[in-house]
Formats: structure tokens, C-alpha cells, sequence
């Protein structure tokens, strides 16, 4: 998306917060390191930086996670000092924060989760529903959100749910609003929306932070971008300065100052690796939906992918992506009504997720946390977890072999973390996908399907990542990659296929494709 | 350009050692917490009944009364491990205490069959609810609570209400006989003394073992003098605690038979591939099915072994009171679950270990004895008993969150 230099109004000059010199420190770590940031009113703010740089943590020392006292700086809203001692005394203040973990009821209705905890309650703690709905509505018109206010968060997608966050924001008065990664599991068009809503509720007065990790999103939205690093705020540029000569962004900028250092190269070349014959073959791969009996989740897919050879799979969200490619791996997705594959060339049982993964197939899911890792064990023991056989002699783990498995791996992938009895809840997530992708190395797969596999990671460990993929190839493995951020598609893969509502509409060799050619084949598929 | 040239970021390394040491040390406070509670509780009983707790008539009495508690928190822990509760144990095993005797005393079958039959008994038992839990789906909470009436009711049934008893001489020995003496005669039951030096040698030696080889492989394994400590202390407590019973009438059967599973559980869970497949089914099913794990039949397997370990404390129960009455296994549930999380278990999955579960087990067996030695009123025991479950695990948890 380019960036459209909307005609914008110029933000006040006078700041609307400043934290100086935030200083934070843990048994062992400074998470952060004087640390300043200056908001004018009025404008979007963007707070940039990579995985473990600080980010997180500067937003609860402003929300008052962290109380007054257990920090080092000050904090002046409104020209004023504030010591705040929890959230209820930031929020007073119009200061909300909307994590990336959506913190809503899911079997509630809308107008429940918008007043929850926050009731429109007439005398004796009675809720005033009518009250409730009305003024629900209201604040849903004002996000732009055609929802009934009895709806039931749980029906809503994940762009919507989002929504509902921010109107519940807007009925607390909110004057700062922070939003941490809110594009993260949006599409396209969502993220499009939700930059929007931002740049109207610009025009209302309401100053906002985004953190996010998309240049393009920053491109198009912020005023201003403060990066950080380390645990310590590297710089802050006006648009101006964030934009380069040609009116872009300057992107290489942006990520040196992220990473402390140029990034060449954002995808690693590939060199080497010759295209073999085909290891993955599926024919007419028809998979009926597990809610609704008579739809179909994913219809007559057909696709090869061959040694050697990275494939891309793009699609908006919903395409049907995911769902293919659980379903292909031992039905772990809805239920098969059509459909054959083939692995080496020989017809492949795929009954089981266990004979999926003997057969030599392995799918690294997107949903790290929720489907990947057993998040308090340690690395050790997740690392093997999909082939303990290989650990393993009559039944009888082999600790030492166990050890130097995750260790090899460890090393091999750049884990960083304190050893491998490190539990994996205390990755980043970068390095939490690193996890998982020894787990599916160390069962040996001839083709890996990779669902999203840099999902909320930051541009470092993304390199890693490609690195990573790239030796797969060069070792002779079949890759599949299905990511919903197409200049990573683009930059990754020989080959992508376009999917839509749950069927191939296009396939691209890599010479052709780009991101237009791909929303061409979504949009002109009858989508 | 090769495949080694990643950039190296900068990422803040987080404190390497003093992180690991941290971890290591709170863990093992953790796990040597709960022995160090069951050692005070000791001695405070100790102190107060006057030395009467530890009398080798009283300890092995403390050993027959809660071989079956310990016998059912094996399996307990698996089924807690693998994100389940299992309310039914207690019904089980009154329920196989009344088959057995309905086999052997009214129907004369000869003990052993009638015991092999009625752990066949309780394995099909585990599978009848194991089989709703893993492939229907249905709560565990709900299953075995259906359970835990079914056969309360099938063992007032089958006992038609009354007490029926008593066994063959050849199955009480499975709760109040010993192990035979080869010497006799004298007032030390050598066997006992013998089998106890032997269990200790044979621990130190595993434990070395594992040392060795850990260092072997490079790995840093806890100092050589802990090391030394600890097997010192678990070496003299095992020769100590075998030797005193010698003095009174030696190692009861039941001890070795309960010894046996300890050891048979800590194995299974800490070395083998279906032990770990089940912590991580508790920890995260989703991701456990994803690796390639049969989730449904690991549960369904884990009902299965709670279900005979149910019918053996059944079985045990039943031999010790030398009657089968419609009352036996009331509340077991009760203790043998207080003892699962009283030895660190938790309740959403994944996490507990044997030892713990053991030593849970113990603290209660413990306090249930001194308690009753003091006089306390069984009224007064089931309040301090509820509160202690409730203190020892908001301790476990509040040593989780540090």
C-alpha cells in the first residue's frame, strides 16, 4: 500500500504526555534505559522497535502496571507530573490501552464487554439495559462497526472483536489512546480499516500510539515515530524526516535504527538449490466444514510441491488456508470428502496427525502459543516432542541424547534464550518460533508446511527465519509457506499460489508475481 | 553470501547463570518444601504424642493405613497430570473390595484368580469412563461423578447391605502379612534389614548412575556435595526406616508392593516416551495432537491404569479390614486428590510429579495418625485437614509466581 499523503492537520505543538528518562529495571535486566517520549495532542504517534526492545513495557509503566515508585523518570500528562499507582488512575485520565491479546468475554454480548466493569448501572446496581444498547449503538456507529449490540463477541471475527475494543475505549472518555500491534491477526482490508478509524479519530482530537511493527502502516498513518532499541528510545522523527526525499518512507532509516544496523538485504538469496522432482502431490482436496455440514472449508485443491522448491500461498483471511493445510495434515481440520496425495510419489496415508508426520510431512502452525508449544515446559522437552522415538530406545527416553538433540538445535537455529531448560513461555516470539520449527526439523520432514511463520515477529529474527528456510531448501526439502503479508511471498518464494474461498484462483512463478497480480486473482475469482 | 552470514542482533541476552540458578534453585525449594513440611509435621507429632508416632508398631500401622491412599495417588496423578479429576476412585475400590469378597468368600474362588479378576475388574472400570472423558468428550468432572454413584450403588448392591467377610488366610497377607524371615527367632527381622540396605544401594546407584552420565555429556548436574547430601540423607532414612520395622515385625507386603509402584511410577513419568506424552497433553492438548500424539487414547489409557491402580487399593482396603462392607472406600476420592495437589499438582494440567504426590500423601496419612494418637475429634481433624490442603497449595502457588 502506498503511502497517500492525505492533507492532514497539523498536530498542536504542545505535548499532550512526555515520559522522561523511564528507567525500569528487573532482577537482572534494564528492560528499560532512560527512556523519553514525547506525544504532541492531536497527532499518531508510532513506537517502533523489535521484539523484547521495550515497548511493552513503556506502555505499562504508562498505564500504571507498574506503579509510581517502581520506576525510575517521570511522567507529565497534560503538562502535569502524574503518579499513577494501577490502571483505574491512568484510565481517569482518558489513557487506554488495547493489548494485542483482545481482553474481551467471548460468550458475552457486545454491549456486556463495552460496559463490563463499567456498567451503566441505575440505583441499587441494577443495569439500565436500554440505556446500555443505546448508547452501545452510538459507539459502534462511531467505529464504524454494523453490529447489533447483542451479538455475541465469540461471532465476531477478530478485525470486529477489535473494534469492539476501541469503542469500549471511546465509552471510558478515552484522550490517549495506545493500540499495541492491533494489525497483528487483521487482513488486509481490517488493517486498512482500523488506520482509518485512527486517522478520523485524529480529526476528532484524539491522540493515539501505535505500536506497530509495519513500515507501511507507519508510512501511512503516523505523524511522528519514536524508535526504540535495547530498552533505550534511539530517535524520534517527525513526518518529515520519517519520509524520504521522494516522499516515501525511509524504510532503511527506520530499520537501522531498529536493529542498529543496515539490512541489506530484508530476504536472503537463495543460491544453489536446484528444483528436484515432486515431493508433495494433492489432487481435488475437498474438506467439509466442521460447523456447517453442507459448506465446504476448502474445495478441489490441487497443488505440487517439488524438492528444493519454497511455494507460497496467499490469500486474504478465511481463504481457507489454514484449514487446507490442517486438513492435510491427518485431518487435524474438519472432515475429507475428496481427494488424493502423494509423498515422493507414493500415495500417502494422512489418517493421523502420526502417520501424517511418518509419511514426512510436518505443518508448523500459526498460532504459536495456542497450537505449538507447551508453553511452561522447557525447550528440551517441546523440541522432541513430535519425534520422541528419535529420543528415545524401547519406550526409554534417552536424557542424553534428549539434551544434545535441543542443544544441536539451539545452536543451529540461534535460539537465544538462557539454555534448554529454559521454559518456552519466557521466549520472545521470534525465538518461540524457532522452537517450533526445531520440533518439525527434528522430525525429519521431506515437506514443511509453514503457517504464518513470522507472524508478530520482529525484522531480525523474520531474516533468521528466511535463513532458516532457505537451508531447508538447500537441503533438498519441500517448503510451503502460507503468510498473509505478500512482500514476504514475494520475496521468499519460486512459485505462489492465490487462494480464495477455500479454492486455488491463481498461481504465480515468482517472475510474474507481485502484489497487484495477487489481489487481481483474489478480486477477479468472484470472491 | 552462505547460510552462516545471519546478522547478529542485538537482542539484550538475558542473564544466562543467574537466571538458570535462580530457576534450578526455586525448583528444587519447591520440591524439597513439601518433604521438609512432611519432616516438620513429623516431628511436631513426634514431640506432642510423646514419641508415640514413630514406635515401629504405630509406623507400621501408619504404612497399612495408607498404602491405598498412596497406592491410588499413582494413578491420581496421571489422570491430574493429563488435565483430568477422577472422583470415582473411592466407589471403585469399595466396589472391587465387594467383588472380591463376593468371589472368594461366597463363590470360593481361590485368591489369586479372584485378585487378577478383580484388577481386570477395575481396568474395565477405568475404561467404561475413560472411554466417555477421551472419545465423547464429556467432563471428567461429570463422568466420574456418575461413576462415583454407579458403584456406590452397585456395592451396596452386590453386598445386598451387609458386611461380608472373612477372606482366606492367603489374601489378608497381602495387607497384614510381612515379608518372611529367613533367620528367626531373633528380635531383628534380618530380611527386612537385608531389603532395606538393598533399596538403598540400589537408589544411590541409579542416582549415580544418572550423574555420571549427565557429567559425561557435558552437563552441569547439581554440586557434588548436594549430591552426596541428599543421597546420604535418602540412603540412612530408607536403612533407618527398614531397620526400625525390623525391631516390631519387619516390612510389611504391602510396604514392598507400594515401594514397587513408586519407583515403577517415577519411571514412567520422568523417562519414558508416554510419561512425557502425557505432560504435554496437560500442558497444551491442541499442541500435543499437532505433534503427533493420540490424545484421545492417551486418556483413555490413563483412565484404564487409574482404574486398576483403584482396584488394587480396593483389593488392599478389603484384606486389611478382613471384610468387604458397603461403607469401604468412602471419600477415599477425598485424600487421594488433596494429596495430588498437596504435592504440587496443578489443577489446569501438565504439571505434578510422583514424589510429590507420594509425600502428599504421607503429610495427610501422617496428620490423620496424630491427630487420632492425640485425641482430636474426627470433627476437628477433617477442618485442619481441609485448611492445610488449602494452605500448602496457596504456598505452591505462591512460590510459582515469584
Amino acid at each position: 500500500m502506498a503511502a497517500s499523503p492525505a492533507p492532514r492537520a497539523a498536530p498542536s505543538a504542545s505535548p499532550i504526555l512526555e515520559m522522561r528518562g523511564i528507567t525500569k529495571a528487573f532482577p537482572g535486566v534494564k528492560a528499560l534505559d532512560n527512556v523519553t517520549l514525547a506525544v504532541r495532542a492531536g497527532e499518531i504517534h508510532a513506537v517502533c522497535g523489535e521484539n523484547g526492545a521495550g515497548k511493552s513495557t513503556l506502555m505499562k509503566v504508562l498505564s500504571g502496571v507498574y506503579p509510581a515508585g517502581s520506576y525510575d523518570g517521570h511522567i507529565l500528562f497534560d503538562g502535569e507530573e502524574r503518579l499513577f499507582s494501577g490502571i483505574p488512575d491512568s484510565e481517569a485520565l482518558g489513557i487506554i490501552i488495547i493489548h494485542q491479546e483482545l481482553a474481551l468475554v467471548p460468550l458475552l454480548s457486545i454491549a456486556e464487554n463495552i460496559f463490563l466493569g463499567n456498567e451503566a448501572a441505575s440505583r441499587f446496581g441494577v443495569i439500565d439495559w436500554p440505556l446500555a444498547m443505546a448508547r452501545t449503538r452510538d459507539l459502534l456507529a462511531r467505529v464504524g462497526l454494523d453490529e447489533a449490540p447483542e451479538t455475541l463477541v465469540t461471532d465476531l471475527g477478530v478485525g470486529k472483536q477489535q473494534l469492539v475494543e476501541i469503542a469500549k475505549a471511546l465509552s471510558k472518555r478515552v484522550r490517549l489512546l495506545i493500540l499495541d500491534e492491533p494489525t497483528a491477526s487483521l487482513n488486509e482490508s481490517d488493517s486498512a480499516a482500523l488506520l482509518t478509524l485512527l486517522e478520523a479519530f485524529r480529526d476528532q482530537g484524539i491522540t493515539s500510539i501505535l505500536i506497530s511493527h509495519k513500515l507501511n502502516e507507519i508510512a501511512r498513518v503516523a505523524d511522528s515515530v519514536t524508535i526504540l532499541r535495547d530498552g533505550a528510545s534511539v530517535e524520534t522523527l517527525a513526518r518529515e524526516a520519517m519520509l524520504g526525499p521522494d516522499g516515501n518512507l525511509n524504510e532503511d532509516r527506520i530499520i537501522k535504527g531498529m536493529v542498529g544496523r543496515d539490512l541489506a538485504h530484508r530476504y536472503p538469496p537463495r543460491e544453489g538449490v536446484t528444483i528436484g522432482e515432486p515431493l508433495l502431490e494433492v489432487t481435488g482436496w475437498s474438506v467439509r466444514h466442521p460447523l456447517h455440514p453442507d459448506r465446504l472449508a476448502v474445495q478441489d485443491v490441487s497443488l505440487t510441491v517439488r524438492r528444493g522448491e519454497v511455494v507460497g500461498m496467499a490469500g486474504l483471511l478465511g481463504a481457507g488456508r489454514t484449514e487446507f493445510a490442517m486438513s492435510l495434515f491427518g485431518g487435524a481440520y474438519g472432515q475429507r470428502v475428496a481427494g488424493q496425495a502423494r509423498l515422493r510419489g507414493q500415495p500417502a496415508d494422512l489418517g493421523s496427525v502420526e502417520a501424517a508426520i511418518r509419511a514426512g510431512l510436518a505443518y508448523a502452525t500459526e498460532d504459536r502459543k495456542g497450537y505449538g508449544l507447551v508453553l511452561h515446559e522447557d525447550i528440551r522437552t517441546n523440541v522432541s516432542l513430535a519425534n520422541l522415538a528419535g529420543v528415545a530406545a524401547r519406550g526409554v527416553i534417552d536424557e542424553d541424547r534428549d539434551r544434545a538433540v535441543a542443544e544441536r538445535y539451539r545452536e543451529r537455529l540461534r535460539i537465544r534464550s538462557s539454555g534448554i531448560d529454559q521454559a518456552t513461555v519466557n521466549l520472545s516470539g521470534g525465538n518461540q518460533q524457532k522452537v517450533v520449527l526445531s520440533k518439525w526439523l527434528f522430525a525429519d520432514p521431506d515437506v514443511l508446511i509453514l503457517d504464518e511463520p513470522t507472524r508478530g515477529i520482529d525484522v531480525g529474527a523474520k531474516y533468521e527465519i528466511y535463513a532458516i528456510i532457505n537451508d531447508l531448501a538447500r537441503q533438498g526439502k519441500g517448503v510451503l509457506i502460507i503468510s498473509s503479508e505478500m512482500p514476504e511471498l514475494l520475496g521468499m518464494c519460486d512459485r505462489i499460489l492465490v487462494m480464495n474461498r477455500g479454492r486455488i484462483v491463481g498461481e504465480l512463478p515468482a517472475a510474474q508475481a507481485s502484489q497487484e497480480a495477487i489481489m487481481r486473482a483474489i478480486v477477479t475469482s468472484g470472491g | 553470501m552462505s547460510d552462516t552470514a545471519t546478522p547478529v542482533q542485538q537482542a539484550p541476552r538475558p542473564p544466562a547463570l543467574a537466571g538458570l540458578n535462580a530457576k534450578a534453585f526455586s525448583g528444587s525449594l519447591r520440591d524439597y518444601g513439601m518433604i521438609l513440611c512432611l519432616v516438620g509435621i513429623v516431628i511436631f507429632f513426634q514431640v506432642f504424642t510423646d514419641g508415640a508416632l514413630l514406635r515401629p508398631l504405630n509406623l507400621t500401622n501408619l504404612v497399612l493405613q495408607n498404602s491405598y491412599i498412596v497406592v491410588m495417588a499413582l494413578g491420581m496423578l496421571l489422570v491430574i497430570v493429563a488435565g483430568h479429576i477422577d472422583l470415582s476412585v473411592g466407589s471403585t475400590a469399595g466396589f472391587i473390595g465387594a467383588l472380591a469378597a463376593v468371589l472368594m468368600v461366597q463363590m470360593g474362588l481361590p485368591p489369586l484368580l479372584a485378585t487378577v479378576l478383580c484388577l481386570v475388574a477395575g481396568g474395565v472400570i477405568g475404561a467404561a469412563q475413560g472411554w466417555w472423558v477421551a472419545y465423547l468428550r464429556i467432563p471428567s468432572f461429570i463422568v466420574t461423578l456418575a461413576g462415583m454413584l454407579v458403584f456406590k450403588g452397585l456395592t451396596l448392591a452386590l453386598l445386598a447391605g451387609q458386611s461380608v467377610g472373612p477372606f482366606p488366610p492367603d489374601f489378608q497377607k497381602l495387607s497384614s502379612g510381612f515379608i518372611p524371615d529367613i533367620v528367626t527367632g531373633g528380635p531383628l527381622r534380618i530380611t527386612s534389614v537385608l531389603v532395606g540396605v538393598a533399596l538403598a544401594v540400589i537408589l544411590v546407584g541409579s542416582n549415580l548412575r544418572r550423574r555420571l552420565g549427565q557429567q559425561r555429556q557435558g552437563f552441569t548436574a547439581e554440586p557434588i556435595g548436594a549430591f552426596a547430601l541428599k543421597n546420604a540423607l535418602v540412603a540412612a532414612v530408607i536403612v533407618a526406616f527398614s531397620t526400625w520395622l525390623a525391631t516390631y515385625r519387619g516390612l510389611p507386603n504391602v510396604l514392598i508392593v507400594m515401594f514397587a509402584l513408586i519407583l515403577l511410577y517415577r519411571f514412567v513419568t520422568s523417562r519414558t516416551v508416554i510419561g512425557r506424552r502425557i505432560y504435554a497433553l496437560g500442558g497444551n492438548e491442541k499442541a500435543a495432537k499437532l505433534s503427533g500424539i493420540n490424545t484421545e487414547r492417551l486418556t483413555f489409557l490413563t483412565f484404564v491404569n487409574m482404574g486398576v491402580l483403584a482396584a488394587l487399593a480396593g483389593l488392599i482396603f478389603a484384606a486389611r479390614l478382613n471384610t468387604a462392607t458397603p461403607k469401604a472406600g468412602l471419600g477415599f476420592e477425598l485424600d487421594v486428590i488433596a494429596a495430588c495437589f498437596i504435592g504440587g499438582a496443578s489443577a489446569s494440567g501438565g504439571v505434578g510429579k510422583v514424589t510429590g504426590a507420594v509425600v502428599g500423601a504421607l503429610i495427610m496419612g501422617v496428620m490423620n495418625n496424630g491427630m487420632s494418637i492425640l485425641g482430636i475429634g474426627i470433627d476437628y481433624q477433617q477442618v485442619i485437614k481441609g485448611l492445610v490442603l488449602l494452605g500448602a497449595v496457596s504456598i505452591d502457588q505462591y512460590y510459582r509466581k515469584r
